[in-house]
């Protein structure tokens, strides 16, 4: 905008200011009443679904659900998403957010035009639709997918019957103890921060695999209990990522 | 004939200088009020300050979606008041911190229905502060001369994510803790600073035993007292440019001004 615009501006906006109410009581009762509705709103959410607390922390083991707040779900749907292409990982779990944030920040300073009415304003109009669509499909399709401690693989072909009986053993200790949280393994799991596991079995030996899991490094939570308590899991599970070739 | 009734006779008032100046004690009662307010304008001056915020005018046309700002300020105000009680139960150590959330849920007077408002409340507030965002978005009202308004109420979004993200970890539940470690190690890989940020979050290298009593600080501190300044600094400003005329109203001069006043 340069000076005749923002003079006509803000002349424009005093003539319209002096047309108006004042502030007390006309838009405070209005304020009051949408305040009085959002406290009753959070009670009745409240009253309606509580707080539930999960099971307690135990950093070691059992099944958990790490999903964020329905807030975050468009990111944890951009995570899910990029996880296949280890590549872009980082770009989109941390550039996207950072890239929508400055874009964001400077929206005043590379939109000067002085309309204000969003039908004189197409790319405003288009661009604003287009990030609510966005962001309400992520949050959606993030809501709904399944919990990521749920690992399911198909048992590599020339097993023996108590070899696949003791893959699925072992599936289902890596689902309990939540490994996908940060490993991916075939097409379950995360992306990072771990490595992928879905070929680890070629890369370690099942020595190496049971060392690393007693001994992991941070911020791996170590196994070595599971080890100490139920020594078939453990093994179940080191058997199971060796059989991963 | 009887005496018509005097008006008894009035005392003259006393001039300045004079007497004590001390009004009757009936007469006193009365303004007692007023003289509280007296006493207080004359030390602190506030009066200008608060005519010039309550009976500043509004632009006409305005609707209900302008006051979703204040809803979110209400959302902020409820969370803080909620958040208190909470942190009168709350301890934020790893041996005690899940236990002092289920006595606050299984045991304190309405507890459950305080740590349900709060919880629900993050959920309202973001909402209500995405809404209130999209209404200043397609009203055009980040523009001349509101920019600087707009840059601090991202400021505030960002800073009301922070504080969903510090406060999910603090039930210290299955689903917090690798939520929160999983959220911890996304901003690790973040460029420049995402290293020093997640070191930060967790108090060095590896999740320790003041990990969570640095999010507790973080949590219920560090960002409501920023967010508290900045939200102050909204405010000011809005009042300061006034409240944004709805866009689709056209200014037309106001008869009064071409009025021919007969002297």
């Amino acid at each position: 905008m340069n000076q005749a615009q923002k003079e006509e501006y803000l002349r424009e906006y005093s003539i319209l200011k002096n047309q108006g109410k004042p502030f007390f009581p006309y838009a405070v009762a209005k304020d009051s009443i949408m305040a009085a509705i959002v406290l009753l709103v959070i009670m009745l959410l409240s009253l309606e679904f509580g707080a539930e607390l999960g099971p307690k922390v135990n950093p070691t083991t059992t099944t958990y659900v790490p999903r964020p707040d329905w807030y975050f779900f468009f990111l944890f749907e951009i995570l899910r998403v990029m996880r296949n292409v280890p590549k872009f990982t980082d770009m989109a779990t941390i550039g996207v957010p950072t890239l929508c944030m400055i874009m964001l920040f400077l929206l005043p300073f590379y939109d000067r035009s002085p309309e204000r009415l969003i039908t004189r304003r197409p790319v405003a109009l288009a661009s604003g639709l287009a990030t609510i669509v966005v962001i309400a499909f992520l949050t959606y399709s993030g809501a709904n997918t399944g919990s990521p401690n749920e690992v399911d693989l198909s048992p590599p072909s020339g097993l023996t019957a108590a070899q696949v009986q003791v893959f699925r053993a072992g599936e289902l200790v890596v689902g309990e103890s939540g490994c996908g949280a940060c490993h991916e393994i075939g097409d379950n799991g995360n992306n990072g921060p771990g490595p992928p596991l879905t070929h680890i079995g070629s890369k370690r030996l099942p020595g190496a695999i049971a060392a690393t899991l007693r001994n992991p490094t941070a911020p791996m939570p170590s196994f070595a209990n599971l080890a100490h308590q139920s020594p078939t899991k453990f093994r179940d599970l080191v058997e199971f990522l060796s059989m991963l070739q | 004939m009887p005496k018509l009734p005097l008006l008894p006779a009035r005392t003259r008032p006393a001039r300045p200088g004079e007497g004590s100046g001390a009004l009757d004690p009936i007469e006193a009662a009365t303004e007692a009020g007023l003289t509280v307010v007296d006493w207080l304008d004359e030390r602190t001056a506030l009066s200008p300050g608060i005519r010039w915020l309550l009976f500043r005018k509004v632009p006409r046309g305005i609707n209900w979606a302008y006051t979703l700002g204040s809803a979110t300020l209400f959302a902020f105000l409820s969370q803080a008041v909620t958040g208190v009680f909470l942190a009168m139960y709350y301890r934020p150590s790893i041996n005690s911190a899940y236990e002092s959330i289920r006595n606050i849920n299984d045991n304190v007077f309405l507890g459950q229905f305080v740590h349900g408002m709060h919880k629900w409340g993050a959920s309202v507030m973001i909402a209500l502060i995405f809404l209130h965002m999209a209404r200043v978005f397609f009203f055009g009202a980040y523009k001349y001369p509101r920019e600087l308004t707009w840059v601090i109420g991202v400021v505030l979004l960002i800073l009301t994510l922070a504080m969903g993200f510090t406060g999910y970890l603090l039930p210290f539940d299955q689903r917090s803790y690798w939520a929160t470690i999983v959220g911890v190690n996304i901003n690790g890989t973040g460029p420049f600073i995402g290293p020093y940020l997640s070191d930060f979050l967790r108090g060095g290298p590896d999740w320790g035993a003041t990990t969570l009593s640095r999010f507790y600080s973080i949590h219920m501190l560090l960002i409501p007292g920023l967010m508290a300044a900045l939200i102050g600094f909204h405010l000011y400003l809005v009042t300061k440019l006034g409240i944004s005329a709805a866009p689709w109203l056209n200014a037309t001069e106001p008869e009064e001004v071409v009025e021919v006043v007969e002297v």
